[in-house]
């Protein structure tokens, strides 16, 4: 191993380096000093909520938008100085395909395949080579208009792979597909960095991120508050999540503090109020926490232990929801200790 | 994907796309813009009609009153119908650019290691299609009427290039519009009020002789003039005068100004 010429790619290399980029949109902070490395060989996720900055920052990597402040580089070179180059090692797929709506699967790729630079003949070989691949022969001629959600992104996917390029951001590769077509799609990714690819996508998905992502930075407000591997971060949130629902509005205090002595972790209390939720280590744990309860005379309205969804990872580790933007969760709730970048 | 891909770190790469390399980009989004054509050739409604419907208004309407009657009007109006009808329909290819960068697809090119330029040219280069079918249905529709340039048809070919060449130059000002403008009716609307003047206070309609002095004075100075000039003499004559000199220096002027704010406009916006 220790033999390995100096120009021998090995996992450490970064495929992308971020520090302190911002971008700003009038007067909303959209990227607010984001800091990312990014491994070679990897995949790589980014999670977060609609408008957490995910998509800009994406932008800035792609050299589609110039950062206000900070600085990024892909396997080296700078996003800003050598733009031109690092095009030619991305791909990028967009939330919405960016692909020619008029004109037909084919003639897409093969457009693309000439702007590339290869011949006539080679793009054709190289479209019907791609459109066999992502399974989309048979569509082949027809126009875009006609095709489903999915056939679209799987044609996105499959231009941005025509230069083979080292790294590959896909931003929300995922969301609106359905099941099926969604398992279909983390295939491909998988495959991708099988043959040598990195990758850096964004999603809103917990669960995605679970299923495909060595490491995962989760992003809130513009700032990365979280990174880890998958197992770093949910260790943060507990293995299952407790959510529990009170009888009478007037006991939840003193719910939270019983939770709280019985499980040793902090709870929060969320926005619809009388909900209480905590990370759990240990589902057995719940009968003893059920009998505290029981012996303190609080009756309980409902209650259930999940898997934690990003919606609980966010409230750990934020300190408010995913989807609403209200700070109505208890300030001093869990925060992530050991995962925090 | 069974091959592997070749890492980043090894690969030889240069910053900046060559001369040669812009040229095949540009061509390339030129087959697309063909592509686009031949999907939709509705788009081509109005560079159908526009030649017919105007060269037979003005020269029905003008004729007797300016040149006595249509016969001795249609070598004086054909040229400049010709100049005003082809330049009139770049403004299109503005609105058209506004419209298609609004697509996914324009950040796909973004994101392409092609030169900067090419999206933006080869839009306008498939335009030249719909420049050359109003430039040949214009000298239809004239020798339909009774137009016999004296030049022959080997000069009428050359004054018809002339004007596809120069409206390819001025399409590049509605293009700078089209990337700058907010919406695709707007760039119509700018575009208009800057075309209008330039075509009407000219000598493509009316003699210049009957106008007041000070209108002769622009008049004499307005490029289109010139060009319209320059059409008049390679169709009507066969000769070829420094109205085509200044015509030719004049678009490549339009382009040397307008391309280069026109691309940096396309990079800026996100």
């Amino acid at each position: 191993m220790s033999q390995k010429s100096i120009t021998a790619p090995h996992k450490g290399d970064l495929a992308i380096e971020a520090h302190g980029l911002v971008k700003v949109f009038g007067d909303n902070r959209a990227v607010d000093g984001v800091n990312l490395k990014v491994g070679t060989g990897t995949i790589y996720g980014v999670l977060g909520p609609n408008g957490a900055g995910k998509t800009t920052t994406i932008r800035m990597l792609a050299t589609l938008l110039r950062p206000d402040a900070g600085s990024a580089s892909i396997f080296g070179h700078d996003v800003v100085k050598e733009p031109q180059i690092v095009r030619q090692l991305i791909g990028v797929t967009g939330q919405y395909a960016s692909v020619d709506e008029s004109l037909s699967a084919t003639e897409n790729l093969v457009i693309f395949s000439r702007l590339l630079g290869l011949g006539r003949a080679e793009a054709r070989r190289k479209a019907a080579e791609l459109l066999e691949e992502f399974g989309l022969t048979e569509a082949a001629k027809r126009p875009l208009k006609h095709f489903s959600g999915g056939m679209r992104r799987r044609l996105d996917l499959a231009a941005s792979l025509i230069a083979q390029p080292p790294l590959i951001f896909l931003d929300e590769p995922t969301t609106g597909l359905d099941p099926r077509t969604r398992n279909q799609m983390w295939d491909t990714i998988r495959r991708l960095v099988q043959s040598g690819s990195t990758v850096l996508l964004t999603t809103q998905y917990l669960e995605e991120a679970d299923q495909l992502a060595d490491r995962i930075a989760v992003i809130d407000h513009g700032r990365v508050v979280a990174e880890g591997t998958v197992d770093e971060l949910k260790a943060s949130v507990g293995t299952s999540s407790l959510q529990l629902r009170v009888q009478h509005p007037q006991d939840i205090e003193m719910a939270r503090r019983t939770i709280e002595q019985v499980l040793k972790v902090q709870s929060s209390i969320s926005a619809e109020a009388s909900k209480i939720t905590a990370p759990m280590g240990n589902a057995d744990q719940v009968t003893d926490l059920l009998v505290a309860l029981r012996d303190a005379g609080i009756p309980l309205a409902e209650m259930s232990v999940q898997k934690p969804t990003l919606d609980e990872v966010f409230l750990t580790i934020t300190g408010h929801g995913a989807q609403e933007d209200t700070h109505l969760a208890s300030s001093e709730s869990n925060k992530v200790g050991g995962a925090k970048a | 994907m069974s091959a592997l891909i070749k890492p980043g770190a090894e690969r030889r790469l240069k910053n900046h796309s060559s001369l040669g390399q812009s040229v095949r980009n540009s061509l390339t989004m030129a087959y697309r813009g063909l592509l686009k054509i031949k999907r939709t050739p509705e788009q081509l409604f109005d560079v159908t009609f526009q030649p017919i419907i105007f060269t037979l208004m003005f020269t029905y309407i003008f004729g007797g009153a300016i040149s006595g009657n249509v016969q001795n009007y249609l070598p004086v109006i054909i040229p400049g119908i010709l100049v005003q009808t082809v330049i009139t329909t770049s403004i299109v290819t503005g609105v058209q650019l506004r419209e298609d960068m609004e697509k996914g697809v324009f950040d796909r090119f973004k994101s392409l290691p092609i030169s900067r330029i090419a999206p933006l040219a080869g839009a306008l280069l498939a335009d030249t299609v719909r420049y050359t079918i109003a430039t040949v249905l214009t000298f239809v529709m004239g020798y339909v009427m009774g137009y016999r340039p004296g030049g022959g048809i080997g000069y009428v070919a050359i004054a018809g290039l002339l004007v596809i060449a120069c409206s390819w130059a001025i399409s590049w000002i509605f293009a700078f519009f089209g990337v700058i403008a907010r919406t695709a009716s707007s760039v119509q609307g700018i575009s208009m009020i800057v075309l209008f003047p330039l075509t009407f206070l000219s000598n493509a309609f009316v003699p210049v002789k009957t106008m007041p002095d000070w209108l002769q004075w622009f008049v004499n100075i307005n490029p289109i003039s010139h060009l319209v000039t320059a059409v008049r003499d390679l169709a009507n004559t066969g000769t070829m005068g420094g109205d085509v000199i200044f015509s030719l220096v004049g678009a490549a002027v339009i382009v040397a100004i307008f391309a280069p704010i026109t691309v940096r406009a396309y990079m800026r916006r996100t």
